[in-house]
């Protein structure tokens, strides 16, 4: 549409005079239509010259020449708000952004006083507000361009982001003023870019969610502004002055009342504990009443399910970290001492070993008669649960302690190294991927996706036939965590402190929520909500829908497994040796 | 429950409209047991047709519709891979014609070059960058040319990648893309990013005002703009068995969802069928230019 132009103010020929000058291309074909163009323009000039504000660049000329006319006006040093925020790339400070917006109404009080007829700024937004280098802000661009934009016909693009819903009836109106302003302070203090969301749509993504260090009553002038209606909004420029500077007032003098949780933490109580001797770092399993628990003490002990009453142990000569799995009346778990174990359930004896080339701290999971698990000696095995002999195994290059995950006619695994390799039940490798560090999480396969995190930052989705990636996500920090999804969602927990939601068709962030530690559970979904446990022993428990917090609770060492609940029993081991079972 | 469980069988009843009656879809899992299930086809590959019309009351085409289909399979694995773009292109003269067309090209060329090439071709590299990242930066070439090629210019761009069992859609504008079952249901896997579909989903005016806007063809999102815009990219299964359906809103504003569900469904061949949905909307007025491609996956 044009461009603006640095330039030197030459009657002034001893000092250097910057001055900026906006040209605008008059491009509609129709002669008439053109001449009423340059009239309005000329109109419209002659008005800005007359405006003496300190917010307001003072305009020194304008003229036109064939198809171009130009304006001419102050030069600002400094940035526009577009700048700043992506240099930022973050939420601006809110002391800094309520000083502008002070400003700001204060321009717009004085254009829409204007008499005889106040002036409509109609193009609020950060890249049209410059910071001078005191700080100040400026209002640049004002509507005068518009009418250098033709009119088409049939489909055409209108630009959205930061104009009310009434300005596709035409009505350029002050209160329209300020829901731009409404929706420029909304961006800056959340850095969401209006643009690139539907129109209309600030009520979904409400300020505190997004940036929690803004005021309740900063956030609630921004949502005042950007109501549907604009009769529910500030009338005047004025109105939502005097509400910034009470927001400013209070922030600033008053100490700042904390946000209270939903529930106060250890108002939920164990139904019972058990006490081992070492760590729990394992998930617990379940099956007919009683529960399964491997322990660092090297045991594995059966308990009941509904009062936590010992039934028997079983000694390994390793630590067990991986979560148990019952088939055909036998419990199956690895041990660091390089076997899997087979007991039975019902006497706690054993039935029959296999001897691995290292520790096992995957978990095994069973299909087609045959149990699969990795091991430390990077082998992924696959023993056969009659003859009790290996079927066949895969190198998969490093230690193998993701757990795998077994489809119809499939095998996946991670490794330490960061292969991922998905493998037929004839052993043969059908594809490998390489992340950049290890992967640690163990896989999940859904709707012909694969979905994992890797200590390199990111969360994978593959295409579970092929390996290509679909999408990845970038985290904060690496992940040992791993997902669970439910309908459209996909959730895992990262070392950046967040467990996250994302949707699973287009990887976009649903919800997270900030736990006080690292998330090196993995979260589990039960009636509607997540629980997940993190490495400060907190056990949270969320909304699905919107990940706000229900309830949490907190153990004495930290967790590294992911809860299991059954009949709505929540059985979580910490690392301070204690198994809990919490109503969920 | 029961009812519309059997209703999922009987395709040809005609599905009653029924306003303000609020249902809640079946969970997967359930759909999944209902489905019909599927021929495997070895080496899987699809079906396909299109069409396009200049229409009844314009004088140019400024739409603009790509094909691509392949087919690798030996003794080890086998692959198909499919490409459909539909772009409706807009801004008067010449542009749009323009605008659409550089669009295509441009998107095509970029997904051939990154996916198809490094996927099919000797060297056998697996490419790097995630099948989102491919479609996304092929959406911002697709932008970048028709910033040069039609300045002032603007286009839609919905496209489908099918890579193996998975779907990659790309989607900017009003354009739309449709699942469509033999049970049928019709999906309408694309938002359109019009602002009357807008203050539709807010609540602001009902169907018939939405029909009769002043508004009507102000799309909030669309290839061509200065401002910066994200497209939606997403990535779901193949509807197998169903069907693909990518066209401009020359076809789905002028042809019932009912009407395009049954000369899908009565015709053998995807070509056969777009014949008859581009003379549908001709025949419905015409007024605007008609793309449609159809992907069938039996």
């Amino acid at each position: 549409m044009g461009s603006v132009y640095r330039a030197r103010d030459l009657h002034f020929p001893n000092v250097i005079k910057l001055v900026a000058v906006k040209e605008m291309i008059n491009n509609a074909p129709d002669p008439l239509v053109r001449q009423t163009i340059v009239t309005n323009f000329e109109r419209e000039a002659n008005i800005l010259v007359t405006l003496n504000h300190t917010s307001i660049p003072q305009i020194y000329d304008f003229f036109s020449r064939d198809d171009r006319s130009y304006l001419v006006l102050e030069f600002i040093q400094g940035k526009d708000l577009e700048t700043i925020l992506s240099e930022a790339n973050a939420p601006l400070q809110e002391e800094r952004v309520i000083a502008w917006a002070i400003e700001l109404c204060d321009v717009l009080s004085f254009l829409h006083a204007h008499k005889p007829e106040p002036i409509i700024f109609r193009d609020m937004k950060p890249s049209n507000v410059m910071i001078n280098q005191q700080g100040r802000s400026i209002l640049v661009d004002f509507g005068i361009a518009k009418n250098f934009k033709t009119g088409q016909k049939g489909t055409m693009i209108g630009t959205e982001g930061y104009s009310p819903p009434e300005q596709y009836r035409g009505e350029a109106t002050p209160v329209a003023d300020l829901y731009a302003l409404g929706a420029t302070l909304h961006h800056l203090l959340t850095n969401k870019d209006p643009r690139l969301e539907a129109p209309f749509s600030f009520s979904e993504r409400p300020i505190r969610s997004i940036n929690p260090r803004i005021s309740f009553e900063l956030e609630a002038v921004v949502n005042t502004t950007l109501q549907y209606d604009p009769a529910d909004r500030f009338q005047s420029a004025n109105d939502m002055k005097d509400a910034l500077l009470s927001v400013a007032k209070k922030t600033g003098a008053l100490s700042r009342i904390s946000a209270s949780p939903l529930i106060k933490d250890q108002t939920v109580k164990p139904v019972w504990t058990f006490k081992c001797e070492d760590e729990i770092r394992g998930t617990v399993a379940y099956e007919n009443g009683k529960v399964y628990c491997g322990c660092y003490d090297n045991n594995l002990y059966a308990l009941d399910g509904a009062t936590g009453e010992f039934q028997w142990k079983f000694a390994t000569n390793g630590g067990l970290v991986c979560k148990p799995i019952i088939n055909d009346g036998l419990v199956f778990v690895g041990s660091e001492d390089k076997n899997l174990y087979a007991v039975s359930v019902r006497t706690g004896k054993q039935a029959w070993t296999f001897n691995a080339d290292g520790p096992i701290r995957s978990s095994p999971r069973i299909a087609e008669q045959h149990i699969f698990f990795g091991s430390d000696d990077g082998y992924l095995y696959a023993v056969n649960l009659l003859s009790n002999r290996m079927t066949w195994r895969v190198d998969g290059g490093s230690p193998i302690r993701s757990s795998p995950f077994i489809t119809k006619e499939l095998a996946y695994s991670g490794s330490e190294f960061g292969d991922f390799f998905c493998v037929d039940f004839r052993g043969q490798i059908k594809w490998r991927f390489k992340a950049k560090r290890a992967i640690t999480s163990s896989p999940l396969v859904e709707d012909g996706i694969v979905y994992f995190a890797s200590l390199d930052s990111t969360f994978y989705a593959l295409d579970a036939k092929s390996g290509w990636i679909v999408w990845r996500f970038r985290m904060g920090k690496g992940s040992v965590s791993s997902p669970v999804k439910s309908e459209n969602q996909i959730l895992f927990g990262s070392a950046d402190n967040y467990i996250y939601c994302l949707e699973t068709v287009n990887s976009k962030e649903i919800w997270k929520f900030k736990t006080d530690h690292q998330v090196s559970g993995s979260p589990t979904i039960y009636n509607n909500a997540v629980y997940c446990g993190t490495a400060d022993g907190t056990i949270y428990c969320l909304e699905l829908k919107t990940g706000q917090m229900r309830w949490k609770f907190e153990t004495g060492g930290l967790i590294t497994s992911s809860p299991l609940i059954v009949n709505n029993l929540l059985y979580i081991g910490s690392s301070d040796h204690i198994l809990y079972a919490l109503y969920a | 429950m029961l009812n519309s469980i059997k209703s999922f069988f009987n395709k040809n009843q005609k599905r009653p409209k029924v306003i303000n009656v609020e249902t809640a879809p079946l969970p997967e899992d359930q759909l999944r047991a209902l489905t019909r299930e599927s021929v495997q086809l070895t080496p899987p590959h699809f079906l396909v047709g299109c069409g396009q019309s200049v229409g009844r009351q314009r004088e140019h085409n400024e739409d603009s519709l790509f094909w691509f289909n392949t087919t690798f399979a030996n003794d080890y694995n086998d692959l198909s891979m499919g490409l459909f773009i539909v772009a409706d292109g807009m801004g008067g003269h010449q542009y749009g014609e323009v605008a659409s067309s550089a669009a295509t090209k441009a998107l095509s060329e970029h997904i051939l070059k990154k996916l198809f090439l490094p996927v099919f071709g000797l060297s056998q590299d697996a490419p790097s960058d995630s099948l989102h990242e491919i479609m996304e930066n092929g959406i911002k070439y697709a932008q970048n040319a028709v910033l040069t090629k039609a300045p002032g210019g603007g286009t839609t761009l919905t496209s489908a990648l099918i890579l193996g069992e998975q779907v990659t859609i790309g989607h900017v504008g009003d354009s739309r893309l449709y699942y469509i079952y033999p049970d049928g249901r019709m999906d309408v896997m694309t938002n359109d990013h019009s602002l009357v579909k807008r203050l539709l989903d807010l609540g602001q005016i009902n169907e018939e005002e939405a029909k009769n806007h002043p508004n009507k063809n102000v799309l909030y999102r669309a290839l061509g703009q200065s401002e910066p815009f994200r497209p939606d990219i997403q990535t779901t299964p193949i509807p197998r068995p169903g069907y693909i359906m990518i066209c401009s809103d020359g076809l789905w504003g002028l042809v019932s969802d009912e009407e395009i569900f049954r000369i899908i469904t009565s015709n053998e061949t995807p070509s056969l069928a777009c014949g008859q949905l581009v003379d549908a909307a001709n025949e419905a007025g015409g007024p605007d230019n008609i793309s449609v491609v159809l992907v069938k996956f039996i």
